[in-house]
């Protein structure tokens, strides 16, 4: 029986190329499986990605990485819904081993340190303690890095790491209870099932304040959007810290340590770390700012329906849309601009699913005359921040929120 | 009697819903297996030797080609960075040749 699997697929446009005669000017400039490429239009270039659906359990995804993978979500998907499926959900990893099987029948989530009753839970023992769900975005700290002027090296994402998703699980309280919690711990330490591809590289680990941790909104989710995780989003268990960026999102978590000493590993300490200063802004250059881990989101407000470059009608109502998350805290409101921020019109918001997840937002927006206008969006949250006019810079790439701009034409 | 019916009724519900939730639970299959791309394509041109031995063990090529144009310094800082933050294997007498090819692809002033 024919399948469409996307290996066979790749197998028979490889033949295809190699008939042409060919293969060798494809292989050049391009991995063999690549369907198209897509331009995310940095400043400055290196822009140009292929589209692929070589991945196991994704659809087509922007390639970034192939190992370890680093997959982006095309923007277009965005526009589709509030909830990013499964199979579009961007993908990143820091290491390239990564355990391709997982039995769910031997794995095991251990619960040990600083605690009374270290633990071994069986998956069907994680099933069982009450279940919660939330609607939460997951975000790279370093989501719209290509966008940072002066350009700065690591993943060159576009916008597209990111996504929202329904996670059903645990909370992480219960679980800490049932090993329960010493007196004197300070933090939780997490760790996947992947690891470092040099013996002696540091391990991803990443570690919560036991507050947060016992916060009773931080989840050990075991499907997303009602289905089990694709393997490379962090099947079988990911941790889920709603309102805080992707990296402390631990996948495959089959390790959770509680610690009575403030976790000082490369991965806490040295890198995913920001300026201490407002929207983690510095100068290029600038010398003896205080750095500390990255932490909370902060607003952000996209149009999905319009690419740049798109015409509208002048003088007649179009369809205006996107998405917005408000970072730690709800939508209040999304506004629009299409005079440079000049003046801002209020946008109707979607379906309220939750603080943590995206909120859709719309507008019947009419453009006054011909010519070429960029529409602004600016979401506040409920806490009262508001997206910046000016973009941060610090030299990891980091936290990139400023009000996004869309050149769209009249005609 | 009101009182009653209300208890009983959101006695009924409290049922349901745990019902509800018990059946949403989802069913985890036994095993899951992938098989995810290599990414084993080699650096191109000349010079590239020293690269290609060097730095495809960790990350596939992709990496260092989507990068933006940098300067000398900031290549021969994440070439550091690599050997002494990641622990990568690479011999100090190859550090030149694959700063050397990093500047002719991804250089900038």
């Amino acid at each position: 029986m024919e399948r469409p699997d996307p290996l066979r697929r790749t197998l028979t446009r490889r033949r295809v190329i190699g008939t042409a005669g060919m293969a060798g000017l494809a292989l050049a400039s391009t991995p063999a499986w690549a369907e198209k490429m897509v331009r995310l239009t940095f400043p400055g270039g290196a822009d140009e990605r292929p589209l692929t659906s070589a991945f196991p359990q994704k659809g087509t995804m922007i390639l970034q990485r192939v190992r370890p993978p680093l997959l982006e979500t095309p923007f277009e998907v965005f526009d589709h819904g509030v909830f990013t499926p499964n199979d579009r959900f961007f993908v990143r990893w820091h290491w390239a081993v990564i355990p391709t099987t997982v039995d769910t029948a031997s794995f095991r989530l251990a619960v040990r340190g600083h605690v009374n009753q270290p633990l071994s839970l069986t998956l069907e023992e994680l099933l069982a303690l009450p279940q919660v769900e939330m609607a939460a975005v997951n975000q790279c700290s370093g989501n719209s890095r290509g966008f940072f002027q002066p350009r700065v090296a690591g993943g060159e994402w576009g916008n597209g790491a990111m996504g929202n998703a329904r996670w059903t699980g645990v909370r992480l309280k219960d679980v800490l209870d049932r090993a329960g919690v010493k007196p004197g711990a300070v933090q939780v330490r997490f760790n996947g099932m992947d690891e470092p591809v040099v013996a002696d590289g540091p391990d991803f680990i990443k570690s919560l304040a036991i507050d947060h941790a016992r916060d009773g909104e931080v989840m050990i989710a075991y499907a997303m959007n009602g289905r089990p995780m694709p393997l490379l989003n962090g099947f079988p268990l990911r941790l889920i810290v709603p309102g805080w960026y992707a990296t402390y999102w631990v996948k495959m978590l089959n390790d959770i340590e509680v610690l009575d000493q403030p976790d000082t590993n490369f991965w806490m300490k040295t890198a995913y770390t920001i300026p201490d200063t407002p929207n983690a802004d510095m100068k290029p250059g600038e010398a003896g700012v205080k750095m500390v881990p990255i932490n909370r989101m902060v607003p952000r407000s996209f149009i999905t329906n319009l690419k740049a470059g798109e015409h509208l009608p002048a003088g007649r109502p179009a369809p205006v849309r996107g998405i917005a998350f408000g970072g730690d805290s709800g939508v209040a409101r999304v506004d629009l601009s299409v005079d440079g921020g000049k003046s801002w019109q209020a946008t109707r918001l979607g379906t309220d699913e939750g603080k943590y997840s995206f909120r859709r937002w719309e507008i019947r927006l009419t453009l006054p005359a011909k010519g070429d206008y960029a529409l602004m969006v600016r979401c506040t949250n409920s806490d009262g921040a508001a997206q910046p006019e000016r973009p941060n810079w610090n030299p990891a790439g980091f936290m990139r929120n400023a009000i996004e701009a869309t050149p769209v034409v009249a005609s | 009697m009101a009182q009653k019916t209300l208890a009983a009724a959101l006695a009924l519900v409290a049922v349901l819903g745990a019902l509800a939730a018990e059946a949403k639970a989802p069913t985890l299959p036994k095993t899951v297996t992938v098989d995810l791309p290599k990414g084993l394509d080699f650096y191109a041109g000349p010079g590239a030797d020293a690269i290609n031995n060097n730095c495809l063990a960790c990350h596939s090529r992709d990496m260092v080609l989507n990068q933006p144009s940098m300067p000398k310094a900031a290549w021969e800082a994440e070439v550091a960075k690599m050997r002494n933050v990641y622990k990568a294997p690479v011999a100090e007498k190859d550090v030149p040749a694959i700063v050397d090819y990093l500047v002719r692809v991804k250089g900038a002033k």
